[in-house]
């Protein structure tokens, strides 16, 4: 079955948690027990309606203060498709959590409240999904009931969007406005009987028309090797296979490929999964590949095709967002993950981003945690990269703070040689 | 041989997280419970390092009140796919003073484990602890991480945890600390059966429709065992019931169901009112009963 996964976006309490526990109730996907403890949470609580985001937020902290902290994965489906969502953090602390939602999300829906229109975080949820390249966004214009269903306050808020729109880097990007109601589920599941004035989908109706298939980009493929494959058995005295997920394009049997960055060559002999053979994978697939010659290959290397062999660099221009305590200063240094490899790398020069029309600050040459800024850095070795733009899997990183361990921020490449 | 692979996304993605495991950490267990997520995950592991065996072993942590037909399940998959099997024993750490047993009507062994876990994590050095967890189960669990980081006392931090972005698995940890891994954070029960089904992977018997003798308390069909507390009034019937998840006998109840084949057991979970974790009584201790447990080392 076709599946769909989506991220939710917006500012704190604008209703996030809300539509997605409303879409579970309305499609009835929320099984007894489950609505039987949200019932009781939402008496507890004083409430003489069903507090629908506690389906989601399901951490103490999270349903004491009524805000989300961090990313809930929701799994639901439909006759026609499977969803999964990703219900995200609105507060500007939690930025980091509400990337990790959306970073393998397809299409972002940005909550927006009736009552205050687009604000700063708004433009900030905006310029991330902007800046991941999702191909779709939906636009719930919510809190309605709050405004009396006023489709003067919704056209007005829809324009205001559109302003930020026109600044935005990635255009192609899909805009769907739906003013809704996610408390009393109104253009939700079921069309709205207060807005007459609206007769677009619900927001149900519309994810239920996104063909999912149409974001897959035709990329070249890479194949970053994850691991070298050597039984040493009887059966398999001189097996060595290389496992690795395809990342784009195919890959198949007899084929030219180079090896990155050594730039050996050599064919395809088998594809494996499992016990079977393929003469053809396709992208996504976690395959064992063995080639005709034997060259020498270990974790952190990538495949290519011979005709299709990536740029090398040792210098990087990237969009980072950061995710740590500690600000990211120039010459700082950072291990730096891209794909399977991960090498030293040094941060030559940051410069904060103005997000839309908020960021009324100076531009800094320091990022501090949930600011984003055009980082350039330096390699300790050269890197086979893509932008992000042509190659997304081969054209993003993330920086791993070597004292603490932690993922500090995610990188998008922009272009390579500075 | 003219096939080309159209791999699901799923299956990808969890033989994906497999092969990150081996090469990030030095040394990982596969947390083996004799249910049917950790035995989807063995036939995953298998999968992502054939023609190799798989290069870590299993672990399970014995509450001593089994269900008799997953121990010679757990014996029989050991031996038949040649792995190696560690068991530690929560009735050990009763012994030596290490663990408490509880008391009382609703008594079970359920959160001893994590002890005795974390016990075993620390007497191996294992650094990647892989589990069959599905986000899908529970609140809690729906904001794990795939690499879930725990601190040198085995606590999850889950108002701070790592980003995890894309793809893109961070297993780097200081001495003492340790990663949950989970495979199948994103396939949901139904994935599970269905995988199931198409890969024909045997599971346990308790999984199918059985006669079994049972009592009911708080709406709730409690096996009737010597490990289980019962009252007097509390009458024992047999029944038509099948597990929907497995545990051990103390906290785990059954659902009654007519289902012997896998093709009615996705028909009834399809229709089912209720969710797979609706019938775990160790859920039921409190609204955080999976957080709590899990913030002091739970699976
Ligand atoms: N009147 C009205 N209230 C709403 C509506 N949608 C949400 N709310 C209320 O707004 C508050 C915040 O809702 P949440 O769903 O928790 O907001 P959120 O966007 O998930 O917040 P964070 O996750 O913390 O960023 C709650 O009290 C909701 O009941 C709506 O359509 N109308
Ligand atoms: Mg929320």
């Amino acid at each position: 079955m076709e599946v769909l996964k989506i991220a939710t976006a917006g500012s704190v309490d604008d209703g996030k948690s809300t539509l997605i526990g409303r879409l579970l109730y309305d499609t009835k996907s929320l099984t007894t027990d489950k609505l039987e403890a949200i019932e009781k949470s939402s008496r507890k609580k004083g409430l003489d309606y069903l507090d629908f985001s506690l389906a989601t937020d399901g951490l103490v902290a999270e349903r004491e203060q009524g805000i989300t902290i961090d990313v809930a994965h929701i799994y639901f489906s439909t006759k026609k498709k499977s969803y999964i969502i990703a219900d995200t953090p609105g507060h500007v602390e939690y930025t980091r959590n509400m990337v990790t939602g959306a970073s393998t999300s397809q299409i972002s829906i940005i909550l927006i409240d009736a009552r205050k229109g687009v604000i700063e975080q708004t433009q900030r949820h905006f310029f991330i999904n902007n800046l991941l390249r999702l191909k779709e966004v939906v636009v719930a214009v919510n809190k309605m009931d709050l405004v009396n269903y006023s489709e003067d306050v919704f056209n007005e808020i829809v324009s205001e969007f559109k302003k930020i729109q026109e600044e935005s880097e990635y255009k192609d990007q899909k805009v769907t406005f739906i003013p809704v109601s996610a408390l009393w589920g109104e253009n939700i599941a079921k069309a709205s009987t207060n807005m007459e004035w609206y007769t677009g989908n619900t927001v149900l109706d519309h994810l239920e028309n996104i063909n999912a298939e149409d974001f897959q980009k035709s990329t070249q493929t890479r194949f970053p090797v994850q691991t070298v494959i050597r039984p040493k058995t009887e059966d398999h005295r001189d097996f060595r296979g290389y496992a690795g997920k395809l990342n784009g394009g195919n890959l198949k049997v007899g084929e030219s490929v180079t090896v990155l960055p050594s730039l050996t060559s050599s064919r395809i002999k088998e594809i494996y999964f499992f016990d079977k053979k393929y003469v053809e994978a396709s992208s996504g697939s976690s395959v064992t590949i063995t080639l005709e010659d034997d060259i020498n290959i270990t974790r952190g290397d990538t495949l290519v095709k011979s005709d299709e062999v990536a740029e090398s660099f040792k210098n990087l221009r990237s969009t980072i967002c950061w995710m740590d305590s500690k600000s990211l200063v120039p010459g700082a240094k950072y291990l730096l993950q891209h794909n399977t490899n991960r090498i030293l790398t040094k941060i030559d020069s940051i410069e904060t981003l103005k997000i839309g029309n908020y960021d009324a600050g100076e531009i800094n040459s320091n990022l501090q945690i949930n600011q984003i800024g055009q980082v350039t850095l330096k390699l300790s070795k050269n890197i086979y990269a893509d932008t992000y733009e042509n190659n997304p899997e081969n054209g993003r990183f993330i920086l791993i703070d070597p004292a603490t361990n932690t993922t500090a921020g995610v990188g998008f490449i922009n272009s390579l040689n500075i | 041989m003219n096939n080309i692979l159209n791999q699901n996304p799923l299956e990808s993605e969890a033989i994906y997280i497999f092969r990150e495991v081996v090469t990030q950490f030095e040394n990982p267990v596969l947390l083996f419970s004799g249910g049917k997520d950790s035995i989807t995950l063995v036939r995953l592991a298998e999968k992502a390092f054939f023609p190799s065996k798989i290069p870590f072993p299993l672990m399970h942590i014995d509450t001593g009140h089994n269900f008799p037909e997953t121990i010679e399940f757990r014996d029989k998959l050991v031996k038949e796919m040649g792995l190696q099997l560690i068991v530690r024993k929560v009735q050990d750490d009763i012994d030596n003073g290490k663990s408490v047993e509880e008391t009382g009507k609703y008594s079970s062994r359920n959160s001893l484990q994590t002890n005795t876990l974390l016990e075993a994590i620390e007497e191996f050095k294992f650094d990647a602890c892989i589990g069959g967890a599905r986000r899908d189960e529970e609140k809690a669990r729906a904001k794990e991480r795939i690499f879930s980081v725990r601190n040198d006392f085995g606590e999850w931090d889950e108002k701070n945890q790592r980003p995890e972005v894309f793809d893109m698995l961070n297993g780097r940890i200081e001495i003492g600390q340790n990663v949950r891994v989970f495979p199948i954070s994103n396939w949901t029960e139904l994935d599970v059966w269905k995988y199931i089904d198409q890969e024909k992977i045997k599971i346990p018997s308790i999984y199918f429709s059985h006669e079994r003798e049972i009592f009911e308390r708080d709406g709730l069909i409690w096996t009737a065992s010597e490990h289980v507390f019962k009252d007097e009034l509390e009458e024992v019937k047999t029944r038509n019931v099948r597990f929907r998840t497995v545990g051990d006998v103390t906290c785990t109840a059954a659902v009654e169901s007519h289902a012997r084949t896998i093709e009615q057991i996705v028909h009834e979970i399809t229709n089912s009112p209720i969710s797979e974790r609706g019938a775990r009584i160790d859920d039921k201790r409190s609204e955080a009963a999976m957080e709590t447990r899990k913030q002091q080392g739970y699976f």
